[in-house]
């Protein structure tokens, strides 16, 4: 039926390190990790640093955190709807310019594919030392995080895994 | 039976739209998809053989498109 298709069987599973918060990035993150996942592959993604915006609850701005150094970077940093395009970015407006670009050409949007991600089974981990520094809890997190994990457990559960630096 | 138009979805949303249609499915249930040439006909139905699921037919119903029938 396939023939002209070679079919794989040894999929190797995929690890995304997200690093970055950009709106464009993440968009790229969840993009190879739906596809991924929808193409038979176990998929992880550990989202560390500035991609911690992403698993915020709170999907505006919120000075999240206890110190005042927290708060203020927690506030700038915001959640998922404040995500900057990573050039152009024109004070924010550029994400919305994009969103709605997306949805003219029937691409799925950022909201769309974290939803099909987790969906998919994409485990979505985070960074227990980058919680730390922002003063983060578990709670100021969305439901779907399966663990707050170090490097060390991120490193061995991959061990076979691509591992993808976004 | 199931349908499903992909047609005018891009990827990866084409693959994660039939995986989680046929999640929902039960077992021997058929589903039918429209989908276009090129990415979308070369991968959808190899990646549903990959996941043990039978592609009991594939079609083209004109303008680009197949029809094809999966069984889970």
């Amino acid at each position: 039926m396939t023939d002209k298709v070679e079919v794989k069987t040894d999929k190797k599973d995929l690890t995304l390190v997200c690093f970055s918060g950009d709106f464009d990035k993440v968009l790229a993150a969840f993009v190879m990790a739906t596809g991924a996942a929808a193409t038979n592959r176990k998929v992880t993604i550990f989202f560390t640093f500035w991609g911690l915006n992403v698993l915020k609850k709170e999907y505006g701005r919120k000075a999240l955190g206890q110190g005042i150094l927290a708060k203020t970077f927690n506030f700038l940093m915001g959640g998922r709807n404040k995500l900057p395009l990573s050039r152009l970015n024109f004070g924010g407006a550029s994400p919305d310019l994009m969103t709605s670009m997306m949805k003219k050409h029937n691409v799925a949007t950022l909201p769309e594919l974290i939803e099909a991600a987790h969906a998919l089974g994409v485990r979505f981990q985070a960074c227990e030392m980058a919680l730390h520094i922002l003063e983060l809890e578990r709670d100021d997190l969305i439901e779907e995080v399966e663990d707050v994990v170090g490097v060390a457990t991120f490193l061995n559960e991959s061990e076979n895994a691509h591992i993808v630096f976004v | 039976m199931n349908f499903l138009d992909i047609t005018n979805e891009t990827c990866p949303m084409t693959f994660v739209k039939v995986k989680l249609q046929l999640a929902k499915m039960e077992q021997g249930q058929d589903l039918e998809v429209i989908l276009n040439e090129g990415e979308p006909l070369n991968n959808v139905p190899a990646s549903c053989e990959e996941q043990g699921y039978k592609v009991l037919s594939i079609e083209e119903v004109g303008g680009g498109k197949h029809r094809i029938i999966i069984q889970k």
